[in-house]
């Protein structure tokens, strides 16, 4: 095959693969199977198309391929089981390649439906973190196994063992097709965000390796966030996520020096930020607003992105009302890298020697022994009232925790630079 | 990757104003952009014979001239703006458009990282 029916095939697959895999769980009642009919399926347009051409209606090529590959893989399965059966009549019942995209039409709203119940389920706490991101990468982001293991700078073959490992655990447990009400829809809804935030920072700031950011992966969560927001519409911690995603993702270009190193936000030229994406924030934290509740954690981080996107200088921050925002999130999601991140804000406010007060207060939180950048913002107070000694060993210590290259370099090079005022 | 994926209708400007039919055709495709995450803008443009051609000669000097265009062969009648992950998706999408006896083009946007240093440089700062 050429790489452009390649890549033809792959886009195919981007585009098409979440609501094949939707429609196809719905039929099968079983996400692990459908995942399998639509691989299959994917397969046999790999073998047919570079020879037949990519057909008008992919889609429907695509879904009526797998309908036909279902009933024979039920039917081996347990044709004994009622609910098989069913399924089968069903699938029987089911129009060829030609009517296929009419019917795809007219199912359009359910599709929709579809997607965000497969959200869910691949978000389901019953996986853990490593799995639900695999799995929501593969099922609705459209990823490969290989394109997500490069991502995260892992052979493939853990990320299909991850994948097959996490379609059992979901089988085993019964997790039902379905979108979450009640109580239940708020601590499940939190992991969906939670989930799409995770594949976002990793592509923001990777925790391992020689980069300091890989964007495809923020392309691959603001897509996903995009979604749940059409998906979604009246949820403001879903406009609170997209919101916060597309401010950072406006400053993408600005946080890389000309030789890949990191820039921290106040360094950089705010010049080089993408003010469409900026614009698109501002869009997506308006209708965060919109929803009339009280703003959740996610809209007030963008809150507080839209404060430092607003100010045409580093120098002209609005920090006090920073503040204020970061006491809002403590209070509703109290958290040390909260309080760590109000500290860096409280000291751009009211000065260093307040801050330093609030940092040491942290240093002896269990959940951030180990977290660079606690020593890193101490180094950086410590440096700003003159403490220099001090502030070498913080940044040295900052250096020696990460585990991205780039930042290491950032740390020692801040640790060398600490001079006497 | 940001696209823009140009409408060229076939048509004659007292044709231009759309049926119900094929706008309601339209708006299920422009659903499907949206639903899948890389719908970022799209606008209609009034049509041709209503718009004003500003041509320049020496720099500073200028010709007006109302609409239609007499050499105009190929006319845009709206555009998306879409962020995919690569040309052949742009592609995908141009595609699966409602559309009869038109052209899409599929045209790339412009990075500012894909401009040498300098120029990069020269294009400073954009107004928020």
């Amino acid at each position: 095959m050429d790489a452009e029916t390649r890549r033809t095939i792959e886009a195919v697959s981007r585009i098409e693969s979440p609501r094949l895999i939707a429609s196809l769980t719905r039929l099968v009642r079983d996400v692990g199977v459908a995942e399998e009919l639509a691989q299959d399926a994917f397969v046999a347009a790999m073998r047919q198309w570079p020879e037949s051409g990519v057909p008008d209606q992919p889609g429907a090529w695509l879904m009526a391929t797998a309908r036909r590959r279902a009933i024979d893989v039920l039917r081996r399965r347990s044709m004994s089981e009622r609910k098989y059966a069913e399924v089968v009549r069903a699938l029987e019942a089911m129009p060829g390649v030609d009517e296929q995209a009419a019917v795809d039409d007219a199912q359009a709203g359910e599709v929709g439906d579809d997607l965000l119940r497969l959200m869910f389920v691949a978000c389901h706490p019953v996986l853990s973190t490593d799995a639900r991101v695999a799995l929501t990468l593969r099922l609705l982001g459209g990823l490969t196994t290989d394109e997500i293991a490069r991502a995260f700078l892992v052979k493939e073959s853990t990320i299909a063992q991850r994948i097959v490992r996490a379609k059992r655990t979901l089988a085993e447990a019964n997790v039902p097709f379905e979108v979450p009400h009640g109580d239940e829809l708020t601590s499940r809804l939190a992991s969906v965000l939670g989930v799409i935030y995770l594949i976002f920072n990793e592509g923001y700031a990777a925790t391992a390796g020689d980069d300091w950011m890989r964007p495809e992966l923020c392309a691959d969560a603001l897509r996903l966030g995009r979604v749940l927001a059409e998906l979604m519409p009246y949820e403001s911690e879903v406009h609170g996520l997209v919101a916060l995603m597309e401010l950072q993702a406006a400053r993408t270009r600005a946080r890389v020096g000309p030789d890949g190193e990191p820039v921290l936000l106040l360094d950089q030229d705010r010049s080089r930020w993408d003010y469409f994406l900026v614009q698109r924030g501002f869009a997506a934290l308006a209708r965060a607003r919109a929803q009339g509740l009280a703003l959740g954690p996610y809209a007030l981080q963008a809150a507080i992105a839209s404060c430092h996107a607003q100010a045409r200088t580093a120098e002209s921050t609005d920090w006090p009302r920073i503040v204020a925002l970061y006491d809002a999130l403590a209070q509703i999601q109290p958290s040390p890298i909260v309080e760590l991140n109000r500290a860096v804000a409280v000291s751009m406010a009211f000065g260093p020697a307040a801050a330093l007060e609030l940092v040491d207060a942290l240093a002896a939180e269990p959940a951030l022994a180990g977290y660079h950048l606690l020593p890193s913002v101490r180094g950086d107070l410590l440096a700003k009232l003159g403490r220099t000694d001090e502030a070498r060993v913080e940044f040295e210590r900052a250096a020696s925790l990460t585990r991205n290259e780039r930042e290491r370099a950032l740390m020692l090079a801040r640790a060398a630079s600490v001079v006497v005022p | 990757m940001r696209f823009m994926m140009f409408m060229l209708p076939g048509i004659e400007a007292d044709e231009w104003m759309p049926s119900a039919e094929a706008v309601a055709e339209m708006a299920k495709y422009n659903q499907k952009l949206s639903e899948a995450g890389v719908l970022l803008a799209l606008d209609g443009l009034h049509p041709q014979t209503e718009g004003v051609r500003v041509t320049f000669g020496e720099p500073g000097q200028h010709t007006i001239t109302d609409g239609p265009f007499t050499e105009a062969k190929e006319v845009i009648g709206g555009y998306w703006l879409i962020d995919v992950k690569s040309k052949e998706e742009a592609v995908e999408w141009a595609k699966r458009c409602p559309a009869g006896h038109c052209a899409i083009e599929v045209r790339q946007i412009f990075d500012l990282e894909e401009f040498p240093p300098d120029v990069q440089a020269a294009a400073g700062e954009r107004l928020v």
